[in-house]
């Protein structure tokens, strides 16, 4: 890296353009351009319909604490492809207001409200800005350097208490409660409503037209879920429905939210490894392989040539795991009940074995580190990987998938239901099989490579009809893609180190900022790090996929009834560790 | 084996009808039948929910031991298995769920998360472990459990059921058994059962410390 910057064309265009509101981010190590929160909307407008960047990836904020700043980014893309414009708004900690570009993006809306969430930052214009993990009534926006948990030790891990001194003490026993809560002096819990969904009731009730009934029928609100089998997890959706037909619905999310990014922040860097295992338990390969690529990036090292086979491997029969499971779980949710999910289980399993071979466990792989991969994969493992891919995958997958695509009542249940059009599935920031149905031919691994993807041979899988049906049949041929990116890789994988320079326990961060993207089962999977050089990040933003990929979740239930509700949320293929963090 | 002694009563059978008769206790037959026909809710809260779905499936197999039918409701349910984080927001319908069970009801906190918090205890959402709320019978170790430690756990609850006596279980009893108030989300989790503490460590005076620390400083 030199200390020169060198002005990129585009942040040139737009200095040009707005001399007065936008500057570059001078920090070293940072990047991108500072926007005035007036003028946020004028140059974000520009950079949509002038300059082609009309995929709003990611918005997050960061803390400056001790400083009294708050920053938020934002990172577009072109759907074409390519690097991204990376956008920062600097506001007081004090009442901080920025406009919503939920109008502009609706993909921004459920990010948004992320952030008013966490950080308390207010977007003005939104259109439902109410707390999305937490509840409302909560005490606090937690992701605030300067809030503490109850269980709050120091700022950095490892805590001396444990470490070295090693004489630890609980910590919940020294709180009052002896458990982890707290709460404001002189509340009184008699003063109590307890109702935290008066809000969203309310805001359903907006959003819906009284003009756009057929029927003049009783609207009826129900709730599905936090415990329903059909939500894959803690998911819940609050529908409003006029006889059969859902008229508006929200998601309601949270209900795992395990504090990711407090926790990550606190932690050491590669501390963190094992915490992305449990972000999209069913790929935790790609989660790793995310995690990994954006330290990388600001530490400046480059995996080994064995490694980055390993790694792609690795991710690509993640990739053949998940999608199988959720090829069997979308029949589950088509009321196909279990006989389905378990040949997709069943190969599955062989995956795992692999897994647990390489990795010493079954899900909570933690292979990955800083500059390479934990272990190497011994010739057993890899004969063991070439007799799945050339003698078992192809044939149980097109088993599978002959079952599922000649079967009637599949056909009739997914054909046209859940219609996603290509503009709007860029609109609502919509990734991974789910774009790429609705015929935008957008993958990570392509658009802007990263590992060894750009010199493997393999085609970006799209189909048109943006349906359910169309999104099953995008991980099947994704499954069959993945297949041939691994005959190449077990083809060309050298021998050699699996590290890059020696194993380092305390990974060595430099000052700045990274934001790295791969492309996982379920999307782009982002991860935006800030190092202020300390052992621990000073900001730990997991931009997950699914999470956003539910923005457009009322969009495409519209219109169709409850059974159907179900299928396509099966189609969306949401994890909720990752939803929630 | 202490239960198992007790309930083989010693009665002697006559050699010639040991294969039509086999004297037991009430306390066994009862126990017996009940343990082989463990319904497990079907909830999956996290990771560890997906190793339950493997247990599940063919190549572990739960039902080798009689506990394949996962109800989706509770009402239907006998066992448990509270598989992954419990997280604040998620915690008055775990207990409302388990309120809702029938009795006889079980409970197997699967992982290091519903047991003690596991990797994310020191988490602003994170209960520390669902016995805060809810009486757990087995703790299944792991992050997640292999399927064959969650098959362990149930048969350990399957042993436990069948050292059960039926005069001094509680579910027996004439006394009505209260149900667990379910917790309220206020700025922090709230239970029921500790209004009072939480109202009088609110209202403390502030610590003697920090006035010192004032107090210095205006000195
Ligand atoms: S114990 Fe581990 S695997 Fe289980 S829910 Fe917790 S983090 Fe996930």
């Amino acid at each position: 890296m030199s200390d020169q910057i060198v002005i990129h064309p585009l942040y040139a265009k737009l200095l040009e353009k707005f001399p007065e509101s936008v500057v570059m981010d001078e920090r070293q190590g940072f990047s991108g351009i500072v926007v005035q929160a007036i003028t946020l909307l004028e140059v974000v407008k520009e950079l949509r319909d002038n300059l082609g960047y009309d995929y709003l990836s990611s918005v997050t904020a960061v803390d400056d604490f001790p400083e009294e700043r708050l920053e938020v980014i934002y990172h577009l893309f072109k759907s074409i492809g390519g690097a991204p414009v990376e956008i920062k708004v600097f506001l007081e900690r004090e009442e901080p207001v920025v406009p919503s570009l939920t109008p502009m993006y609706p993909g921004a809306e459920l990010q948004e409200r992320e952030v008013w969430d966490l950080y308390g930052i207010r977007f003005d214009d939104h259109p439902d800005l109410r707390r999305i993990l937490l509840w409302e009534g909560f005490e606090g926006f937690p992701l605030r350097k300067d809030w503490k948990e109850p269980l709050y030790e120091e700022d950095t891990k490892p805590f001396k208490s444990r470490w070295p001194e090693g004489k630890g003490e609980r910590k919940e026993l020294l709180n009052p409660y002896k458990d982890n809560v707290q709460y404001p002096r002189e509340f009184d819990p008699n003063t109590l409503s307890g109702d935290v969904d008066q809000a969203m009731y309310k805001s359903l009730e907006y959003s819906d037209d009284p003009n756009s009934r057929v029927l003049q029928t009783d609207q009826m609100v129900v709730n599905i879920g936090p415990q329903h089998p059909s939500t894959h997890g803690v998911f819940r959706m609050t529908v409003v429905m006029e006889g059969e037909t859902i008229v508006n619905l929200k998601p309601v999310v949270g209900y795992l939210h395990r504090n990711h990014e407090k926790i990550g922040e606190r932690n050491t860097w590669l501390q963190n490894m094992p915490y992305t295992d449990r972000l999209d338990y069913l790929a935790p390969m790609s989660n790793n392989f995310g995690y990994a690529i954006t330290v990388e990036k600001l530490m400046g090292i480059v995996p080994t040539e064995r490694a980055e086979y390993i790694r792609v491997m690795m991710a690509e029969l993640t990739r053949i795991a998940s999608h199988t499971m959720t090829t069997g779980f979308l029949l589950n949710d088509l009321g196909a009940y279990f006989t389905p999910a378990l040949y997709a289980l069943e190969e599955r399993e062989l995956i795992l074995d692999i897994f647990e071979e390489v990795a010493g466990s079954r899900m909570m792989v933690n292979y990955f580190r800083f500059g390479g991969v934990v272990r190497d994969v011994s010739p057993e493992v890899l004969k063991k990987i070439r007799h799945l891919v050339y003698n078992r995958l192809p044939r149980k997958i097109d088993e599978l998938d002959k079952y599922i695509s000649a079967n009637e009542i599949v056909r009739i249940r997914c054909e046209g239901v859940g219609v996603l059009t290509a503009d709007d599935a860029i609109a609502f920031s919509t990734t991974g099989p789910n774009l790429r149905a609705s015929g935008v031919p957008y993958d990570v691994r392509r658009a802007d490579p990263y590992s060894i993807y750009e010199s493997l041979d393999f085609d970006v899988c799209t189909r048109d009809h943006g349906d359910v049906f169309d999104r099953y049949r995008v991980r099947i041929d994704e499954i069959h893609q993945s297949i041939r990116i691994l005959k190449q890789v077990l083809d060309r994988i050298p021998e050699g180190p699996i590290m890059a320079g020696k194993p380092q326990y305390v990974a060595k961060v430099p000052a700045g900022e990274a934001y790295g993207r791969v492309e996982g089962p379920r999307g782009e999977l982002g991860f935006y790090v800030v190092s202020d050089g300390k052992p621990n990040p000073k900001r730990y933003h997991v931009r997950a996929p699914s999470f956003i990929n539910l923005t457009s979740l009322a969009q495409m239930c519209k219109g169709a009834k409850v059974a159907d509700a179900v299928t396509i949320l099966g189609a969306v293929d949401i994890v909720l560790g990752e939803v929630d963090r | 084996m202490a239960e198992i002694d007790l309930n083989n009563p010693e009665i002697d059978v006559p050699a010639e009808l040991k294969q039509q008769i086999a004297v037991t206790t009430l306390d066994r037959i009862y126990n017996w039948s009940r343990s082989n026909s463990l319904w497990p809710m079907m909830f999956g809260l996290a990771c560890c929910a997906i190793e339950m779905i493997c247990t599940a499936a063919s190549r572990y197999d739960l039902s080798r031991f009689g506990m394949e039918v996962m109800r989706p409701s509770p009402r239907q349910a006998d066992v448990m298995i509270v598989s992954g984080t419990v997280t604040k927001k998620m915690v008055p319908q775990i207990v409302r769920l388990y309120n809702q069970m029938s009795e006889p009801k079980y409970v197997i906190a699967m992982g290091a998360c519903a047991s003690g918090g596991g990797p994310f205890k020191e988490g602003y959402n994170v209960v520390p472990g669902v016995d805060k709320f809810i009486p757990v019978d087995v703790y299944v170790a792991g992050c997640p459990p292999t399927p064959q430690a969650l098959l362990h756990g149930l048969i350990i609850l399957q042993k436990k059921i069948e050292g059960e006596h039926i005069p001094d279980t509680r579910w027996y009893k004439k006394c009505v058994v209260e149900a667990i108030p379910i917790p309220i989300l206020g700025p922090d989790i709230i239970d029921p059962r500790h209004f009072e503490l939480i109202k009088e460590e609110t209202h403390k005076p502030l610590p003697v410390v920090e006035e010192v620390v004032e107090g210095g400083e205006t000195a």
